[in-house]
């Protein structure tokens, strides 16, 4: 491949805001520079909540951007792109469609004589490897044998552009290795007519893996941090020195200190400048145990491969024990702290008691609630008001989110309780958060 | 070799096709197509207001070519809803600010007495054909299909609005045309939730195809050749024995259809299911199965398979599925703008004239009689609602619990919900007139026979969707009884009686106009309440008493949706769903 280039898609300062639940703007897209050109693998890494499906989406014209431009060979986008096929990671595949009908689809729209169309659906078919299943339908196939029909789908078309979001998350981990595998063999090859691929992965070794570009996200709201430039020959070996280099370089990119200079300190951070990791408490006091149990340090490249989880999985927990001062991060390790070792050595209700400590001092939107429930007449307070406040700064759905944990982690450390039916947070009377517990409020009026 | 694969299902590929079987289905076919030109021969015989026919024959040598007609008249109807919706339900889907106009206007269709509209209109379809009785055909199947579009409607927009969205994107990203995506994802999406509110909307369908045969509206009366009528001058006749015969026609007839069209449907829409699991039970069909054995399916697979591409060219004129990224935020807001002051205005202008007619002529002193006559009703609509729960809610959870009851009972309780109930009323008025019972009373007992079915299948479908482990887990606690229907069997049915409710509530409003006034040979018995009120106002043609009587019960309807039921029903989506 080494015809001159040429740039295929130009993003040039695209921002993307989305209307939040009470009217604000939530960003989740901060002015994006971003070329792709002929000939390369550029892969988007980024955890959740760095906008990286909707930078692909932004590209593939399925949604438009805020503010800012996209172009396609040159000229801006007002639709969906037309040199661009898209693979999804649920597939996406019409159901009621055999194989063959599925992947002609995108001939007939484009007006394919129905003979030419068959023949060319067999040959991606053939190149994808699913000969023999050309009359089955989507729901009789496996994750791995869909992802293929997705494949075959969006190659068929012979694409300039091939996007792919997260194609191989949904997949088990032999069948994604094999898949990786075949969709490098086919890069490699003569006569593959796609010109270049945007893979869209929160798997740091799989942009490794497959890329020659790997453009790092930050998130909240997303950005680019770094591009990390991948020469490693092709096929590449995981075990090579260089290889783990890379990955742990990405490691230390995403876990970096990068967001400690805009995060807030926790004492001034408020709920929504930091905002809660989605982990659960089970979660967070497994995690805490495992780096015990390992003699108090891990990498966390080690831990991911340990658990097999994947950076999305990992990454909030860890951010969870770190936001609660049981564990620190730095350079890619973690270190369990002194109170995270009194956290998993105590008893059950010791353990809890250090845990309610931890989260009403650290954790911003627990403590705005273990105020808020003080301040209140007779402990007890409307869960809407907290959602009011949160939808200030997050969507609904991410507001509602943030509550959910915040009541878990609450009930947990068994600080305040929540009704459901009610939709009432009301402190627990042991906790000692309101003088006077609902219990005996009644009886001193 | 592949070449042949593609089109016809995999289902018709897997077994040899049997010559037998093609010769039964190719005859099948003839017959129906030959009652169907002998039928609708009948439909634009001259006629003239004057001298319509008032009655029908009631000899039962006629009844077979009666119940053709009537069918005939459903499935126009159906044809016609399914066409309603899906102009409706895409437009109202696909376009932004139509949609703020279109779903509202459905919500209250939904909720206006069909019946009331009938005199209405009947002027406007007999003003249309002059001279042929085809206006009254088409007014009848307009009343058909006002209760069945709807609902039909309601299901295929939630399925739209509800599609997926990668789906969605796939569809973009492929650049289908807006033609290609309406027929090749709407549709099939959408086909499991069309099929079952088509089936369910057709049963509901028969009580008004049997109240718009025969009719008495402005003075006249009115009678279609069909076996409502037939009814209606067997009652007028006063003949119980042709009233039993016209009921084992129709109990024949609502099976058939059942046999023959729905269930078959309901098995082939399977395909369209989306989820991964398939149904725990998914419904097969004797029909379907011999059809798919035939030569049919290839045929017809060849047959649209030549109309696909040519249709597909023709229809790009719609152009692609595609909407641009780019739009003014400025002509966009005056756009908006401009839109919601058109629908203010003709809003205000509408209500202005309205008003201005009904004082003009009945006067508002006649909405303040028609809410009070509305309250009487009410009352009759709660306590069958309170009645029917008593009863059948223990019965239904029984039948639901035991699979090898609910086997049984299931299609059985179907039938009844989509047998016309006014098809009973000559017998239950028979009984009124000759017990000396008033029909006050009377007539919650002849709301109820149609309303009160649907209570019943819907506990029975709740009940019987209780997990397992549940049940087991309630045996192992060794709950006592009370507690047992406290704390498992009333919140796990929940959902489902609401749902059910619902429907029984709208039913029994409609079920008002024609429970409210009967008659029996010579005696006509009237109850007081708000459905007595608009059927005689229609039978006299008294336009003002007409639009009050309809839009104080639509009121009544749409405040009791939005106050109670509605309520009810989000407590059950927020807190009991399973």
């Amino acid at each position: 491949m080494t015809t001159a280039t040429t740039t295929l898609i130009e993003v040039d300062d695209v921002s993307k805001s989305f209307p939040g639940a009470s009217g604000e703007d939530l960003r989740v897209l901060d002015s994006i520079d971003l070329r792709l050109q002929s000939g390369e693998i550029v892969a988007l890494l980024g955890r959740s909540g760095s906008g990286k499906s909707t930078l692909l989406r932004i590209i593939a014209g399925l949604i438009p951007a805020t503010t800012g431009t996209v172009r396609y060979r040159g000229s801006e986008l007002n639709g969906a792109n037309p040199g661009a096929a898209l693979v999804f990671q649920s597939f996406a595949l019409m159901p009621w469609l055999t194989v063959q009908d599925n992947v002609e689809l995108g001939l007939t729209a484009r007006g394919v004589a129905p003979a030419q169309r068959r023949q060319r659906a067999l040959d991606a078919i053939d190149m994808i490897g699913l000969d023999g299943f050309e009359s089955a339908y989507p729901k009789e196939l496996s994750g791995g044998m869909r992802q293929r029909v997705g494949f075959a789908r969006a190659l068929v078309l012979e694409p300039d552009l091939l996007l792919m979001d997260e194609p191989f998350s949904a997949l088990d981990v032999l069948t994604a290795e094999n898949l990786r595998t075949e969709l490098v063999n086919l890069w490699m090859g003569e006569n593959f007519p796609t010109k270049a691929i945007c893979i869209v992965t929160h798997n740091i070794e799989e942009a490794v893996l497959l890329a020659d570009r790997v453009v790092v996200l930050g998130a909240n709201p997303g950005r680019i941090l770094a591009e990390v430039r991948i020469d490693l020959q092709r096929p590449r070996d995981r075990r090579a020195p260089a290889f783990e280099g890379l990955v742990d370089q990405l490691y230390g990119l995403l876990t970096g200190r990068e967001t400690a200079e805009v995060v807030a300190e926790p004492v001034a951070a408020t709920p929504i400048t930091r905002p809660l990791p989605d982990a659960s408490v089970g979660g967070l006091a497994g995690l805490v145990e495992i780096v015990y149990a390992n003699g108090g340090v891990i990498g966390l490249a080690d831990l991911a491969d340990e658990l097999n989880f994947e950076i999305d999985d990992l990454l909030p927990l860890v951010d969870a024990a770190d936001m609660l001062g049981l564990v620190t991060v730095g350079d890619g390790e973690l270190t369990l702290t002194e109170i995270g070792t009194q956290f998993t050595t105590a008893d059950i209700q010791s353990s809890k008691k250090i845990f309610a400590y931890q989260t009403r001092g650290l954790a911003p939107l627990v403590r705005t609630i273990c105020r808020a429930l003080t301040g209140s007449a007779d402990g007890t307070l409307r869960a809407g008001f907290f959602l009011d406040l949160l939808q200030r700064g997050f969507s609904a759905d991410d507001a509602r989110r943030q509550l959910d944990i915040a009541i878990d982690w609450g009930r947990y450390g068994e600080l305040y309780d929540y009704d459901s039916l009610d939709d009432e947070i009301t402190a627990d009377p042991a906790a000692g958060i309101h003088p006077g517990a609902p219990s005996n409020a009644r009886s001193a009026t | 070799m592949t070449l042949l694969r593609s089109y016809p299902s995999r289902d018709a590929l897997d077994r040899p096709r049997s010559r037998g079987v093609d010769v039964v289905v190719f005859l099948a076919a003839a017959v129906l197509l030959g009652i169907i030109v002998r039928v609708s021969s009948g439909i634009d015989v001259p006629f003239d207001e004057t001298s319509a026919p008032e009655t029908v024959s009631t000899d039962p040598a006629n009844l077979p070519y009666y119940a053709a007609r009537s069918l005939l008249r459903m499935f126009a109807a159906l044809g016609l809803s399914l066409l309603f919706t899906f102009v409706w339900a895409t437009a109202a889907a696909r376009l932004r600010r139509a949609q703020k106009v279109m779903i509202p206007i459905l919500d209250i269709l939904q909720s206006v007495p069909i019946l009331g509209f009938l005199s209405v209109t009947i002027t406007g379809f007999i003003a249309l054909f002059p001279g042929s009785q085809l206006g009254l055909e088409c007014a009848s199947i307009f009343a058909i299909f006002t209760s069945q579009a709807w609902n039909m409607t309601f299901a295929f927009y939630h399925s739209l609005s509800s599609q997926p969205r990668e789906l969605d994107e796939a569809a973009r990203n492929l650049r289908l045309s807006r033609w290609q995506r309406f027929w090749r994802v709407d549709v099939p999406s959408g086909m499991i939730p069309l099929v079952w509110n088509g089936m369910m909307s057709f049963g509901g369908g028969w009580f008004f195809l049997v109240a718009s045969e025969a009719l008495s509206v402005n003075n006249h009366h009115y009678a279609l050749p069909g076996i409502g009528s037939y009814v209606a001058t067997a009652t007028a006749d006063g003949d119980l024995g042709k009233v039993f015969i016209a009921i084992a026609v129709m109990v024949v007839m609502v099976v058939g259809v059942n046999v023959l069209f729905w269930r078959p449907l309901t098995a082939w829409a399977e395909r369209f299911r989306v989820e991964e699991s398939e149904a725990a039970e998914a419904p097969r069909s004797l029909v379907l199965n011999l059809l798919r054995r035939s030569h049919v399916p290839v045929l017809m697979g060849k047959l649209f398979g030549w109309l696909v591409a040519p249709l597909d060219r023709l229809m790009a004129v719609f152009g692609l599925a595609e909407h641009p990224l780019r739009t003014s935020p400025a002509r966009r807001r005056i756009g908006d703008v401009v839109f919601a002051c058109a629908v203010v205005v003709a809003l205000a202008y509408g209500v202005f004239r309205i008003g201005g007619y009904i004082d003009a002529t009945a006067g508002f002193g006649e909405v303040v009689h028609a809410l009070g006559l509305g309250l009487v009703t009410f009352g009759r609509v709660i306590l069958l609602v309170v009645v029917a729960t008593v009863i059948w809610v223990p019965i239904g959870v029984w039948i639901g619990l035991n699979p090898k009851v609910s086997r049984l009972a299931q299609p059985v309780v179907q039938v009844l919900a989509s047998f016309p109930a006014n098809f009973l009323f000559p017998i239950a008025t028979a009984v009124l007139v000759y017990t000396g019972i008033s029909l006050n009373w009377g007539g919650i007992v002849l709301m109820s026979l149609g309303a009160q079915w649907y209570i019943l299948f819907n506990v029975i479908a709740g009940a019987s969707s209780i997990p397992n482990d549940l049940r087991e887990a309630a045996a192992n606690l060794a709950l006592p009884r009370a507690l047992w229907w406290r704390s498992l069997i009333l919140p796990a049915i929940f959902p489902s009686y609401v749902t059910g409710g619902i429907t029984a509530a709208g039913g029994a409003w409609n079920a008002s106009i024609v429970a409210e006034v009967v008659s029996y040979g010579s005696t006509t018995l009237v109850a007081t309440g708000l459905g007595a009120y608009i059927s005689q106002a229609t039978s006299e043609g008294d336009s003002p008493r007409i639009l009050i009587g309809v839009l104080v019960m639509s009121l009544y309807v749409v405040g009791l949706n939005r106050l109670f039921w509605r309520r009810l029903y989000e407590l059950a989506q927020r807190r009991y769903s399973l």
